[in-house]
């Protein structure tokens, strides 16, 4: 296994109302095994064995879940593969190259420390409408009501987001109408979310635009960026929910 | 003996806790006993009469009562929502930037439930006995079969929040065997399950958030507990961005923090997941029990090298179908697909003919381990076994497979850069869950009035080995529907108690605890990392506290412990402030408390000197090499009080009594 040697620049900046800028590492032994972000704790260990502040990511479950992890790795969200940076391998780099390291990069989400920003947007968007009112012990029964295959199978598709906000820093928009649409349609795909069908639609899409997120062009980076493989149709099914709310006021 | 006349801090002159004298000690104080589980009724009415005497609070009155949760995971989140629900008043926390992203997203496999959807025998009486029995008879019979009765409920209330189960094509819901069961009541969303679950209680929880009735605090870690007046009446809890140390009150206080694996540092919970919670709890007086109760999962994905910062599972519903083997020769390296069928051995199918490749957790790690030890295990530093999918892609075909466990395959192509299509996946056994954790009574509540502990955090329903899919069905039992009743009857009977602020000295004592200890890890300026000490600990660990145990290595252990964690304040160097988000400060933080939690794990493995479960002591096996437990000296819980870092703890014991499930030893063969 040959061990690789790269140039990283990588955004640093204090604090969220602090100038940030490019900083270079040199960084040997890098090997093909290790994972994006084992490659930067290879490089934090080294700072604060040097007495250096190491730079600040988000990170948790490294399994591709949790969404905590994102970055702009040389222009792409979570980088060259369609996964989470942690997911990333460095078998996907080869020895010399240089790697530019941002954080994402959307008004919405304010950077909080060099590579990690604020997406608690994400939160409230859920928060105006992103659930089925269904408190603990009103459930019935599990069976009584069957759930086509195709609107389970739609449902579970939208529902595999894990919110890390891929999408966002993808879009030249810096808009969160994947994010929001992969929930919509999760949700609105489902009998048991046909009572709050329209007010879901509305209200997350009110919400959505409180946030400060931009609006969707067709672009369609989102989709190409997503770990998680959200549809780029969801965003149409969206669109059409939301219409058809409109007309029932 | 109550540990809440114990002086404040736990009795520690130094902030740091370092308490360096080495000790293999206990003493052993007054058994514990659960006193609220109904006994005098039969097991299978006694939660409906501990609902029914459960006092209530009027639903008018519910606003005038605040409770603090700690963690938004399975447990967690459906607590917050659900006492929000009720009309309580919710302070939560969460170390994560969002509650969603709890660990309990990263479950992949299933959850249980005793549906007999599939008509196969199921019932709540036979989860109940499979979960005692899978315990290997270390768990309180009334805990579980409340678990398994409303394991039904739980099914129910995620299908109405919107959860998307796998499906029949008729529409109805699919279900899939575990390990150590025979009927099929594993209900699953692919390989996503936890993650879909979780979704479901976060964004019931985000429902309460929105409409105020929850002030939820994400990036907020908690760093100890306020007792007043022998009651937990509070937290004391960081601001992970600006370093705020804030004091929180509630009128009562509910951690659900998730487990302590992490202590190994190789294991597959998240890279944040920590003990502090608990560990804190425990200084201020919440028993800890059965802290050597670790389970150690079979079906991981081995390590690559020196950099591994973790491990990643790959769901136990792939035993379903996978085969597992390694070659019968010693040091056989042919590329496995050369290795002809009659030079294989199938050893799981071949020693447990019945069960096969889906014994519990701890039969097939062991079993993974010993064939690793006789030389025979595969993949680089032979510490692997093979899991193979090429009779099941013959019998079912590609599609089918890939339909089952796609997303499976995928993440382990991405890690190791083998299609497992082609070639069998490599997999070894890894700290996946620990099943001891605070000890709690019938209505989860711990040695310290007001203070609960649900889902991981606490010790309470899957004895010393927990069956798989059960994790998630315990997290959301807890949360939405025992914690919601039994807190309840905490807080009718509670009272009026006395309005606590910042300025109570046991507010300032703790916040000065917390303060101090941080304050040591910044100013001390040594030469080693935070987690160059995490690994060292977390290998120390594995080798002498892991799948097996003897006296001589826990022993070692017991000696080690103390001269590292004495090491740790001597030499740890963790750069930046206090004042903004400090990354490193948080993991020296977490492990300092891992540091102690280690060394009542390996007294507790050490005095326990039969095996159970995960709990493998290498001095007491049948002659077949399968553990062998002595009932007559340990049928109890091991409830561990703390008197001082370094200092003996008392141990008290809760007898276990099994009127239902008789205890004989465990066969899957």
């Amino acid at each position: 296994m040959t061990l690789m040697k790269l140039t990283l620049r990588i955004w640093r900046q204090a604090g969220p109302d602090e100038p940030g800028a490019m900083t270079t590492y040199e960084l040997d032994g890098v090997s093909p095994e290790m994972s994006f972000l084992e490659m930067l704790d290879t490089l934090n260990e080294r700072l604060i064995a040097e007495g250096r502040e190491p730079v600040a990511f988000d990170h948790d479950c490294r399994e591709g879940i949790c969404g905590s992890c994102g970055m702009v790795i040389n222009g792409d969200a979570h980088g060259p593969e369609r996964t989470t940076a942690c997911q990333l391998h460095m078998r996907s780099f080869s020895d010399g190259d240089v790697i530019d390291i941002e954080p994402w990069r959307a008004g919405a989400f304010p950077v909080i420390k060099d590579l990690v920003v604020d997406r608690t947007a994400f939160d409230r968007i859920i928060g105006a409408g992103g659930y089925i009112t269904a408190p603990t012990g009103s459930a019935p029964e599990a069976h009584a009501t069957a759930v086509p295959k195709e609107a389970a199978d739609l449902a579970f598709e939208n529902a595999e987001c894990i919110g890390c906000g891929a999408c966002v820093a993808a879009c030249p928009n810096g808009s969160a109408m994947l994010f929001t649409a992969a929930k919509v349609t999760h949700l609105n795909a489902l009998p048991q979310g046909g009572p709050e069908r329209e007010s879901r639609t509305r209200e997350m899409v009110a919400a959505m635009d409180a946030e400060g997120f931009g609006g969707c062009t067709n672009v369609g980076e989102c989709a190409t960026a997503c770990p998680k493989g959200i549809p780029l149709f969801s965003i149409t099914r969206m669109n059409r929910e939301y219409l058809r709310a409109l007309r029932k006021g | 003996m109550t540990t809440t006349e114990q002086p404040p801090g736990g009795g520690t002159a130094s902030p740091t806790g370092t308490g360096s004298g080495t000790h293999t000690d206990f003493t052993v104080g007054e058994p514990v006993a659960d006193t609220r589980a109904p006994l005098d009724t039969p097991i299978a009415e006694r939660w409906r009469q501990r609902t029914f005497d459960a006092k209530l609070v009027n639903p008018a009155n519910r606003r005038k009562h605040s409770v603090i949760v700690v963690g938004t995971g399975l447990a967690g989140g459906a607590a917050g929502a659900t006492l929000a629900e009720q009309g309580y008043r919710v302070l939560q926390f969460c170390y994560q930037d969002s509650p969603r992203r709890a660990h309990s997203i990263a479950a992949q496999g299933g959850i249980n439930a005793a549906k007999n959807y599939r008509n196969d025998g199921d019932s709540v009486y036979r989860l109940f006995y499979d979960t005692v029995k899978g315990g290997d008879f270390r768990a309180r019979e009334s805990n579980v079969h409340r678990l398994a009765e409303v394991s039904v409920q739980i099914i129910d209330q995620c299908v109405a929040q919107g959860v998307p189960f796998a499906r029949e094509y008729g529409g109805l819901l699919d279900t899939r065997s575990f390990g150590g069961v025979q009927v099929s009541r594993t209900f699953y969303a692919r390989g996503q399950t936890g993650q879909q679950l979780l979704l479901g209680a976060y964004q019931a929880l985000s429902r309460q958030i929105a409409a105020g009735r929850v002030e939820m605090h994400p990036r907020t870690e908690m760093l100890d507990l306020i007792v007043v007046d022998g009651r937990a009446r509070g937290i004391v809890a960081r601001d992970l961005l600006t370093g705020r140390i804030d004091t929180h009150f509630a009128d009562a206080v509910v951690l659900a923090s998730g487990g302590y694996g992490n202590v190994f540092y190789l294991s597959t919970n998240a890279k944040n997941s920590n003990t502090t919670a608990i560990w804190r709890a425990h200084r201020r007086g919440a028993y800890f029990a059965n802290p050597c109760f670790t389970q150690i999962h079979p079906t991981c994905i081995p390590r690559s090298g020196d950099h591994q910062s973790k491990l990643t599972l790959m769901s136990e519903s792939l035993r379903n179908d996978g085969r597992i083997w390694v070659p019968k020769r010693k040091g056989d390296d042919r590329p496995p697909r050369e290795i002809p069928e009659e030079e294989r051995d199938y050893y799981l199918e071949r020693l447990y003919p019945s069960f096969g490749n889906l014994v519990p957790r701890d039969i097939a790690s062991r079993a993974a381990k010993n064939v690793c030890d006789e030389g025979r295990g595969v993949g680089p530093g032979g510490q692997g076994v093979y899991l193979d999918f090429a009779e099941a892609i013959e019998r079912m075909g590609r599609d089918a497979v890939a339909a089952k466990y796609g997303n499976l395959f995928d993440m382990y192509e991405r890690i190791t850069a083998e299609d497992p299509y082609e070639v069998p996946m490599r997999i070894y056994p890894a700290i996946h869950y620990t099943m001891g954790g605070l000890w709690v009574d019938y209505d989860l509540q711990t040695s310290v009035p007001g203070l609960f502990a649900i889902g991981e955090a606490n010790f309470s329903d899957h004895g010393a080995n927990r069956l798989g899919a059960s994790a998630l069905m315990q997290g959301l039992a807890d949360g939405y529907f025992v914690l919601p009743v039994t807190l309840g009857d905490y807080l009718a009977r509670l009272g009026g108690v006395e309005k606590v602020d910042a300025d109570h000295p046991a507010a300032q004592e703790a916040v000065s605890f917390v303060t101090d200890r941080l304050y040591a890890l910044l100013s001390n300026n040594g030469d080693r990392t935070p987690d160059s000490f995490h690994r060292e600990l977390g290998t120390l660990l594995w080798d002498e506290c892991g799948m097996s145990r003897n006296e001589a290595g826990l022993r070692r252990a017991l000696e080690r412990i103390p001269a590292l964690r004495e090491e740790f304040w001597e030499r740890i160097r963790v750069p930046g402030s206090g004042e903004t988000l400090n990354q490193s400060l948080e993991q020296a933080n977490r492990i300092s408390d891992h540091m102690e939690l280690a060394e009542l794990m390996c007294l507790d493995a050490l005095h326990r000197t039969e095996s159970c479960g995960g709990h493998y002591r290498e001095e007491s096996r049948t002659p077949e090499g399968e553990a062998m437990r002595d009932d007559d000296a340990f049928s109890y819980a091991a409830a561990w009080e703390y008197t001082g870092t370094g200092s003996a703890p008392v141990l008290h014991r809760e007898a276990l009594e099994f009127a239902y499930v008789h205890p004989t030893q465990r066969s899957y063969a």
